[in-house]
């Protein structure tokens, strides 16, 4: 059902863009850290993380998963704005910035999603 | 005016999540995993990491309709990739005992990802100069 996934994904992209507009208007000009993208990979993992469990376990059905899961939560969550972030950094010769930034995502994404499965 | 600005870019950008997300779902289902390993998801985000790498860069520095950049950049490739797909993905290797395989999927997918945008914004570079020098 690729509609599904579809109708997911405008929500979560839509959720990304907004949110981050958010932040970014808030902190950006404090910080060059790419603080909206973080929140938003962080929670959308933990609530993938939440899903899964739900899904695995029989809570909620594939439609449900589909929309949410794969459609929410994974346009919701990006990978490709976080890689080019992390090379804008490293042009700006921000080398500890981007390595804080790349260690803190991935630590963060998957200490939420591991929280997320053991909370769902 | 505003409110008509307003709703033009989230609508772009939930037209661009729309085929994100389908997209990723597709080739999803087209690449198999490789016994546990996540070859889909990280086919994907380094697919989504080369090419956004190439239309930030090419895009930089002259006008592209915003509408536009919203609608490829942030509404398709953003949902093209995921995050947390590949979080939940690396955990359940973990606990699958898998450890190498979560650690390679971890390596791979930044390490890759990092020199495919890099690649990406390097080859949009070339392009340019070679625009200009047209």
């Amino acid at each position: 059902m690729f509609l599904l996934a579809g109708i997911g994904g405008m929500f979560g992209a839509c959720a990304r863009f907004g949110l981050g507009a958010l932040v970014n208007s808030k902190i950006k000009t404090i910080s060059p850290y790419p603080i909206g993208t973080f929140i938003i990979n962080a929670t959308g993992s933990f609530f993938l993380g939440l899903l899964a469990k739900w899904h695995l376990e029989g809570n909620i059905g594939d439609n449900l998963w589909l929309l949410l899961g794969i459609g929410f939560c994974g346009a919701y969550t990006t990978f490709s704005t976080f890689g080019t972030e992390t090379i804008t950094l490293i042009d700006a010769k921000r080398f500890k910035l981007a390595s804080i930034y790349v260690i803190a995502s991935v630590l963060f994404g998957i200490i939420f999603a591991w929280a997320g499965l053991i909370v769902g | 005016m505003i409110i008509e600005v307003f709703y033009m870019k989230y609508t772009v950008v939930a037209i661009g999540g729309f085929c994100g997300a389908i997209s990723r779902y597709g080739l999803g289902q087209l690449i198999p995993a490789n016994g546990h390993f996540p070859l889909g998801t990280l086919v994907i985000n380094l697919l989504g990491c080369l090419f956004l790498g190439w239309f930030a860069t090419f895009i930089a520095g002259r006008y592209v309709n915003p509408h536009v950049v919203l609608l490829i950049g942030t509404g398709f490739t953003g949902s093209f990739t995921t995050f947390s797909t590949f979080s939940v993905e690396t955990i359940e290797l973990l606990r699958d005992n898998n450890v190498i395989a979560a650690v390679s999927y971890v390596a791979l997918s930044i390490i890759i990802g990092l020199l495919l945008a890099y690649i990406g914004t390097r080859i949009a570079l070339s392009m340019k100069k070679e625009q200009a020098s047209a």
